[in-house]
């Protein structure tokens, strides 16, 4: 008995050497046929699912591509690294990225906070590193307001996003008394939350409670008897799907049949199913992407995803699909896998006609694209108005 | 006693050595940024493990909240740097102290609590710090406090790591510490020997506390960020793993524990979605077939190999 | 704020606490069953819950069940999980240092998590309505009949408990297991099979909790044990860990606590108000709230 003990501590930690050394030795060279890409992906923690998305965007964007005869007469490659969704580890995913795998540009990390702290080791190894879905404005804009040159984003950006909701409440749903509902652990919300705010007020409208919760939270009935005694015309819910869900339901039970309102995050097939169709109703939210877009490369888009995943690509997906794409467009206007040249390529992409529709930079890095306010109804998002910049 | 001031002589020489060569390689880029990076993350856990390893494996008392110390050493740090433009060094010195007051207020009236009631506390506390700082605005609250300038490097991590290897082994050498691991053994007996127990808990405890604090600093000068999702009651677990893994009370094993731990994490990046599962089923495959840990409470003696870190209670440990 | 609505507000945050806390409570008995006979803090038990809530997703969407059926199905697959978790990881360590059983602990908490995500990914699934929920208005005071279920379960299987722990011969076999193992021992009890029967009873509560919630909150994801795990060990310590009506009472206060915290004042500092009040009662009555305190001898 002893000694299988002791075999069997040996062999797990001859195991543990073996994963190590093999680590050591796995700088690989980065062969001469491919290109790679690098990416910086929520792939466990608390954001998991939005990393799972994101990573059937990015290969579904490489296989096309290299179907397609690849890039330069290169195979490309997709490198992930897992950021754990945190912060310093998002800091690490990215430097083994630029300094270990040697891509050529990186894409993600999607959320915010991440993707701010992951500036300062693209700067440092000049390799351009694209956030599909960070809307924070400093994620590209440093806090003296220059722009940091190798950071950029697919998506738009939170102030004009609060803005656009802000236009929406006064002038269709014509509400003076809002509560706002904040997600307090993400960023993203807490930004959005502030210029609705801001924006909402200039149109003289009232916030009359500002309450929050923290992701992972299940049960909001306590927050909401709080703000249903203020009697609000319309609550604004700037959070993730899975929690902004369970608020709506809740909500709902307890009586709250004000319009509910949101942002790009509750863009999601999941939403109607955790909320209850019926529940769902009388609720807007502004957005990036639809999977009901019209346009062919949508289209196409989203019957390739199907196929491949069974499921309909959620914005997630799509947002990363089109900074996939736009990574390799910037590859082949820079005739090179030179990361600076690769960077300035990508600065100038113009009309860039992807799934989420045209990008042009501009000078802070942050592509011009409209939004559209979606409603949902029984379900099913339904478009209803556009609001360009 | 001639002996031991020899024996420290030549660890230090050793550590010279050691820091020469990992030095040289890193300068001559033969060691990239990518596992540059992870040596200075093995050092900051290192530090953490044997400062952890104070608490948990010489004195016998079952912290885990070893992550709140660090979260305050982190910002604290980070306030002297950034929002008040003081030097790296200062920071240093203000996250440590810092860490150690906060450790001391929380030690002296949770420690009169043994065993796993003691855990509990010490979770529930580290968890309290983190929500309070999440809530503090002026330190960016749930966005974190970003704009730290990188400070630390990897001799900076090295020899702050040496220095407190050595301090904890020297105090682990003295009376105070005697008294500590006379608790361990047995809290009634060493009250009996008339040993104040209450003060030399609360000691380790605040030393403990403190040396979490400085791996804060160095943590947050190297990302450039302290976010609050970085010090949840997961970290702790991680620290507390690396300790038992290693084997408690053994400084050898808290380091090598450190070490191997983060270097798997590192590796298995490769592998997300199955980083987690290889790295559960390997530690409960290592905890049924080795509970005491790697080693045990023993260390690697000087003998062995000529490098830092023996010390004498092994021998007693081991005649037991 | 008026009276009147203060005390209108006041009642309707209890009746949020208590379903919430009836939740807690659920998982917080397999944590005080299971610490109470071998000692050991189970960090694998919140993810039982999770565990059984998918078990539960299973049921009703794979193989049509209903809500009674997904329920038993559900406690019964979970509790054979919760045995085969204790002989795999827990029992060869019967005689280690109760911290590397913690470890161990920890390990399984995060292999439940993870294999969990590579199996069913991490999104999260929504559980479909297995009944419809009414909301009752009685005065003001909202009451949605799913409220009504949990507490109505929880309340069933809470009595169950009681009966088995306090007048069957296995019920009685495990508390003299806690109390004593050697002596249990040495009496003819069979050590393992009382701790088997433990960790199934423990973990079928905990998955009886998962479907709850599953049905209440409608979205489960693996990762949905990590917090009420932590939370629910916090209520059992609170009630006096080891101690059955302990771990009820716990779980009940830390729901209303929360509630009441989020209610009047702000729900970021819900969970330290909780971890608050579990370290102020672990000072000043360190056994919990209905444990007694034992002197330690020499």
């Amino acid at each position: 008995m002893k000694k299988m003990h002791k075999a069997l501590t040996v062999a797990a930690v001859s195991m543990l050497m073996l994963t190590v050394l093999t680590g050591c030795g796995s700088a690989k060279k980065g062969s001469e046929d491919t290109i790679k890409i690098g990416a910086n992906l929520e792939m466990t923690g608390s954001s998991a699912s939005y990393g799972k998305s994101a990573q059937n965007g990015i290969r579904l964007a490489i296989e096309d591509a290299n179907a397609k005869g690849g890039v330069l007469g290169k195979k490309l490659e997709v490198v992930i690294a897992d950021n754990k969704s945190e912060a310093a580890e998002a800091a690490n995913a990215m430097q083994k990225l630029v300094a270990q795998d040697k891509v050529v540009a990186v894409i993600g990390p999607n959320l915010s906070s991440l993707s701010i702290a992951t500036t300062s080791i693209t700067t440092g190894s000049k390799v351009m590193a694209i956030s599909p879905m960070g809307t924070n404005p400093s994620i590209t804009v440093d806090k003296d307001g220059k722009t940091k040159d190798f950071m950029f984003r697919a998506c738009f950006i939170d102030p004009f996003q609060g803005t656009v909701m802000a236009t929406f409440a006064k002038d269709e749903l014509q509400v003076k008394n809002v509560a706002l509902l904040i997600d307090n652990s993400s960023d993203y919300a807490k930004g959005l939350a502030q210029f609705f705010k801001e924006a909402f007020i200039k149109t003289g409208g009232t916030i009359v409670a500002e309450e929050s919760y923290l992701q992972k939270d299940t049960d909001f009935k306590a927050t909401l008897t709080k703000i249903k005694a203020q009697n609000p015309d319309m609550i604004y819910i700037p959070g993730y799907y899975q929690e902004v869900g369970m608020i709506i339901k809740q909500a709902r039970e307890m009586g709250i049949n004000v319009p509910m309102t949101g942002g790009d995050t509750w863009d999601s097939a999941k939403l109607p199913e955790i909320a209850g169709k019926a529940a769902l109703d009388n609720s807007y939210f502004s957005s990036l992407y639809s999977p009901d877009d019209d346009s062919q490369v949508n289209k196409d888009f989203v019957t390739a995803y199907q196929k491949a995943y069974g499921e309909k690509p959620d914005v997630f997906a799509a947002l990363n699909y089109d900074a996939t794409l736009l990574v390799i467009n910037a590859i082949k206007t820079a005739e090179g896998t030179d990361t600076v040249k690769i960077k300035d390529a990508m600065a100038s992409t113009k009309d860039f006609n992807g799934v989420s529709g045209n990008v042009t930079f501009n000078e802070q890095h942050n592509p011009v694209k409209s939004a559209v306010i979606i409603e949902y109804k029984d379900g099913v998002q339904v478009f209803k108005t556009k609001i360009n910049p | 006693m001639n002996n031991i001031r020899k024996r420290d002589l030549m660890s230090l020489l050793g550590c010279f050595a050691l820091f020469a060569i990992l030095q040289l390689l890193l300068s001559f880029d033969i060691i990239g940024p990518f596992w540059e990076l992870n040596m200075i993350l093995i050092g900051i856990n290192i530090i953490l493990a044997v400062s952890l390893n104070l608490i948990n494996g010489y004195t016998g008392q079952f912290s885990i909240g070893h992550a709140g110390f660090l979260a305050i050493g982190a910002y604290t740090g980070a306030i002297v740097t950034v929002k008040l433009g003081l030097p790296f060094e200062l920071a240093l010195i203000v996250g440590t102290l810092c860490a150690g007051l906060v450790g001391f207020m929380i030690g002296l009236p949770t420690l009169r609590l043994k065993g796993d009631y003691l855990a509990i506390a010490t979770l529930g506390l580290g968890e309290i710090i983190r929500i309070c700082i999440l809530n503090i605005e002026y330190v960016g609250g749930a966005s974190g406090l970003m704009g730290i300038p990188r400070e630390t490097n990897f001799a900076w991590v090295f020899w702050v790591g040496i220095f407190i290897i050595f301090f904890i082994k020297n105090f682990i050498n003295s009376a105070s510490g005697r008294s500590c691991l006379a608790i361990r053994e047995n809290e009634i007996a060493a009250e009996t020997m008339g040993i104040d127990t209450t003060k030399y808990k609360v000691l380790a405890f605040t030393i403990g506390a403190a040396f979490a604090g400085t791996a804060g600093v160095l943590f947050s000068h190297y990302f450039y960020i302290a976010h609050p999702a970085s010090f949840t009651f997961m970290r702790s677990f991680d620290i507390l793993t690396m300790v038992v893994l290693g084997g408690l009370g053994s400084m050898s094993g808290a380091i090598t524990g450190a070490f191997l731990l983060t270097f798997i994490s590192a590796f298995l990046a490769e592998y997300p979605e199955w980083r987690m599962v290889i790295y559960s089923v390997t530690l409960i495959v290592l905890m049924i077939h080795r509970p005491q840990g790697l080693f045990g409470n023993k260390e690697l003696s000087l003998k062995m190999f000529k490098m830092g870190g023996g010390n004498d209670d092994g021998r007693t440990a081991e005649s037991k | 704020m008026e009276t009147g609505s203060f005390l209108h507000q006041f009642i309707q945050q209890l009746i949020n606490g208590i379903s919430l806390g009836s939740i807690y409570a659920l998982i917080a008995l397999g944590y005080t069953m299971i610490y109470g006979i071998i000692k050991l803090i189970n960090f694998a038990h919140g993810d039982i819950y999770m565990l059984g809530a998918y078990f539960g997703f299973v049921a009703t969407t794979m193989f049509g069940f209903s809500f009674i059926p997904a329920l038993v199905f559900a406690m019964a697959a979970a509790a054979l999980t919760g045995i085969i978790i204790e002989r795999v990881a827990y029992r060869p360590m019967r005689k280690a240092p109760r911290i590397a059983i913690l470890i161990t602990a920890i390990g399984v908490s995060f292999f439940l998590e993870y294999g969990m995500i590579l199996i069913a990914t991490p999104q999260p699934r929504t559980f479909p309505a297995v009944f419809e929920a009414t909301v009752y208005n009685i005065a003001g005071l909202v009451i949605n009949s799913q409220q009504l279920v949990i507490l109505f379960s929880a309340l069933v299987l809470m009595t169950a408990l009681t009966y088995i722990v306090n007048k069957t011969k296995v019920g009685k076999a495990m508390r003299a297991v806690s109390f004593d193992t050697d002596a249990a021992r040495l009496m003819g009890i069979d050590i393992d099979r009382i701790i088997s029967m433990t960790f199934a009873l423990g973990s079928a509560l905990a998955a009886a909790a998962g479907v709850l919630v599953g049905v209440y909150y409608n979205s489960i994801d693996p990762l949905m044990g990590m917090l009420p795990g932590m939370k629910a060990f916090v209520a059992a310590v609170l009630g006096g860990i080891g101690i059955i009506p302990g771990a009820m009472l716990g779980g009940l206060i830390m729901g209303v606590v929360e509630a009441m915290v989020s209610g009047f004042f702000s729900s970021t500092f819900r969970d330290a108000a909780a971890f608050g009040i579990l370290i102020l009662i672990l000072l000043y009555r360190p056994a919990g709230l209905l444990g007694k305190n034992i002197r330690e001898k020499v």
